[in-house]
């Protein structure tokens, strides 16, 4: 056996267990999901009733999930916005020489180590209308809520929604912005120093443009999420009140499993997929491309 | 690249394992119900998830197995809603529980159609005979593929000591009187601090029972069960139905963040409202005080404070007053189960295990002998009522089967969210309905 041959068996014979259950886990599962979305099917029983494309048409002319499309974007849009400031603002806190640091950084990054099903019970029973902890505190400082309460009210639920996932994901953010941090070399700061450049400056020009290839891939990573999201909505709201806080996952759940309309479901899981697709390969060749290109000859120069 | 044999057994023997993991997860499937050796497992899945009903089932599992050497049952005991998502799945993967609770209806005739549950018909016989005309809503073209173990009506839980509180003596049969009373409940909730009704509208099914019944009493009989027959529902009076809603909402009798209320679970679910006493009163099931059981510290509910009453009518309804809303539940056993499991479903009817289902207040039995064991005032009255009733109305959503039923739900939510017209309602039912035929 020559050496080359070898190697190509021992690559086959080590990630064959790895393909294999890519193929039975990821690739079978998208397969069955094309080809259940071209019929009507109940969710048992054998597929015969073949419709073509009726349920990919049915699906983008339904409002609720037209909706759900724009609530996923609403959301992916509000979570950078949101983030990125607040998360680079804490980072760069926590990044300085202080008291208690540690326990700072543990405490930041809690909620994002709790499970998501989890944080989303707490938040639920916390924002219960009127018997629930922020009612009651808003109370005693004189305040109250909408009358429905946070999730109960379709002008609040979103919004609400949002703050939770903010404070969920937060500390992710800051932990990749703290790691980036680390990277960036100390002798910058010096020269910077040396230079007469003020704190502001410092993380103008040299901490932000750095952090850059660390904010692209955090930016996709929740952009990514924020269109996929669902267990968050499903135990908050379950997509309610009146549609308010549907994502394109509760809608197809609710088509699947509450109504047994099993095609539409596939359609718009389907549909979910290339939307992610599309804007995961868009991102990967517009915007992270650069990073590619740019750390290239920066290695070279070091 | 070195590698020593030892390594590369150990990482062949791990692959294999992997494998084999992977194959014996899909024999277990196959082997589930078989027999083996004279050993019969039968596999059960039911909702009642708190005691003392689990307890009980778990004695009665206990009592036949006992009876019959070699039988052994494997309960799940599942809160409802986990239970129906599981039922869903289960179907599809065609590992269905050998028995099983089945609503009926539509989606009874779905699954007759695509072979999942077993003809009864025969194997049950002395049982259906016992039941009586109850078994008709798990008959698909004369045959019979469940046995309805309890068949309850729905109508309005309260609280007495509330009521009494705000000065009310007798429930409302109309709506003139109940709109009076949610005033005189509001006024006195305002300092007590309760209000008048809860509804799990987050759920759905809750705020679509209003809808069904204001449907129920603005039409007639023959109308309704043509309409169901042939899902048309042009008639006027279902728009009828979603404008004596709309007047019940205008009341605004409701907990507040009914929207996202859940129906069930937990102390401020509807059901919790009501068995905490922060709501004096909730439309729901026959099965409310054993849920309201599970929700209190103590597990009494209510208590002796367990009020019920019918849904009142409104001013030119063409429906029957007396007509209910309900529904059952009903063991069915699944095509590929043993016969023990069939054996097993007929003790669970036979009039010892439904005399004890009757004295644990875990619903309405629907075996006659049984009935004069309900020992709770309220559910005792139920069954007076459901006895009386000219007809009994199964829950739409279950009458028309998932698809139909879910978009006449989302559609009733989003009028209690003041976001559909009474029209809308209809439109969007019949649009789903249509999409069926």
């Amino acid at each position: 056996m020559g050496p080359a041959v070898r190697k190509r068996l021992e690559i086959l014979f080590f990630t064959a267990p790895a393909l294999l259950l890519f193929l039975f886990f990821v690739v079978w599962p998208i397969i069955k999901a094309v080809q259940f979305s071209v019929y009507r099917w109940k969710g048992y029983g054998p597929l015969v009733d073949f419709v073509g494309l009726k349920n990919y048409v049915s699906v983008l002319q339904n409002d609720v999930f037209i909706d759900a499309f724009k609530h996923n974007i609403i959301i992916a849009i509000a979570s950078i916005l949101i983030q990125l400031p607040l998360g680079l603002a804490i980072a760069l806190l926590l990044n300085r020489k202080m008291k208690g640091q540690s326990a700072l950084r543990t405490i930041i990054f809690v909620p994002y180590v709790l499970a998501e099903v989890i944080a989303s019970v707490i938040w639920f029973q916390l924002l219960q209308p009127k018997y629930g902890v922020v009612d009651t505190i808003l109370a005693t400082v004189g305040l109250h809520g909408p009358a429905q309460g946070f999730l109960g009210d379709p002008k609040w639920a979103l919004a609400t929604v949002i703050f939770v996932l903010t404070w969920k994901y937060l500390g992710l953010a800051i932990i990749l912005f703290l790691a980036g941090l680390q990277s960036v070399p100390e002798e910058l700061y010096e020269a910077a120093q040396i230079d007469g450049a003020s704190w502001w400056q410092v993380q103008r020009r040299i901490t932000i443009p750095l952090l850059g290839p660390t904010i692209r891939t955090w930016a996709f990573l929740s952009m990514i999420g924020s269109l996929q999201l669902f267990d968050m909505v499903w135990i908050l709201t379950g997509g309610g009140p009146a549609n308010s806080t549907n994502t394109m996952a509760t809608f197809l759940i609710i088509e699947g499993t509450k109504r047994s309309n099993y095609g539409i479901a596939s359609a718009a899981s389907v549909i979910l997929f290339v939307v992610s697709l599309v804007a995961a390969l868009l991102y990967q060749r517009f915007i992270l491309s650069r990073d590619n290109l740019t750390s290239a000859p920066g290695r070279k120069k070091r | 690249m070195k590698r020593t044999p030892v390594l590369g057994a150990l990482a062949l023997g791990m692959s294999l394992a992997l494998l084999g993991a992977c194959s014996s997860g899909g024999d277990a499937e196959g082997n589930d119900d078989s027999t083996s050796g004279g050993e019969t497992t039968i596999t059960w899945w039911h909702n009642s998830n708190t005691d003392p009903g689990k307890g009980y089932y778990e004695q009665v599992a206990k009592d036949f197995e006992a009876d019959n050497p070699g039988v052994h049952i494997e309960i799940s005991a599942m809160q409802h809603e986990d239970m129906v998502t599981k039922l869903e799945a289960a179907f599809q993967s065609g590992d269905t529980p050998d028995i099983y609770m089945e609503r009926g209806g539509g989606e009874l005739k779905d699954h007759v159609a695509a072979g999942i549950t077993k003809d009864i018909s025969e194997s049950a016989k002395e049982s259906i005979d016992k039941i009586g005309g109850s078994v008709a809503g798990w008959q698909v073209d004369g045959k019979t593929y469940g046995l309805p173990f309890s068949l309850g009506v729905v109508g309005f839980w309260y609280n007495k000591a509330l009521w009494a509180q705000a000065g009310i003596t007798e429930p409302p049969a109309t709506w003139e009187d109940f709109a009076a009373d949610i005033a005189k409940l509001k006024t006195t909730g305002a300092s007590a601090g309760f209000e008048p009704i809860s509804v799990g509208a987050g759920d759905k099914w809750p705020a679509a029972h209003y809808w069904y019944y204001t449907a129920l009493r603005a039409c007639s009989e023959s109308t309704l069960q043509e309409s169901v027959k042939t899902l048309d529902f042009s008639d006027p009076c279902f728009v009828k139905a979603g404008e004596n809603l709309q007047t019940i909402l205008k009341a605004e009798p409701f907990n507040s963040g009914f929207l996202s209320t859940p129906a069930q679970t937990g102390a401020t679910s509807a059901s919790g409202l009501l068995a905490t006493g922060k709501v004096a009163t909730e439309l729901q099931g026959h099965w409310e005080p054993g849920v309201m059981q599970g929700l209190t510290e103590d597990g009494k509910g209510l208590g002796e404070n367990t009020g019920w009453f019918p849904f009142p009518t409104f001013p030119g309804d063409k429906g029957e007053a007396t007509a209910a809303l309900g529904g059952g539940d009903a063991w069915a056993v699944s095509n590929d189960a043993p016969d023990a499991a069939v054996d097993f479903v007929n003790y669970l009817l036979s009039d010892k295990v439904q005399q004890g289902f009757a004295e644990q207040d875990m619903g309405l039995p629907t075996n006659p002998t049984a009935s004069q064991y309900v020992k709770d005032p309220a559910l005792a009255s139920l069954l007076k009522v459901r006895d009386a009733a000219p007809y009994v109305q199964l829950y739409f959503d279950t009458a028309f089967g998932a698809s139909v039923g879910g978009a006449m739900n989302d559609e009733i939510a989003l009028l209690f969210a003041g976001q559909a017209s009474p029209q809308d309602i209809v439109d969007a039912t019949q649009a789903a309905a249509d999409s069926e035929k």
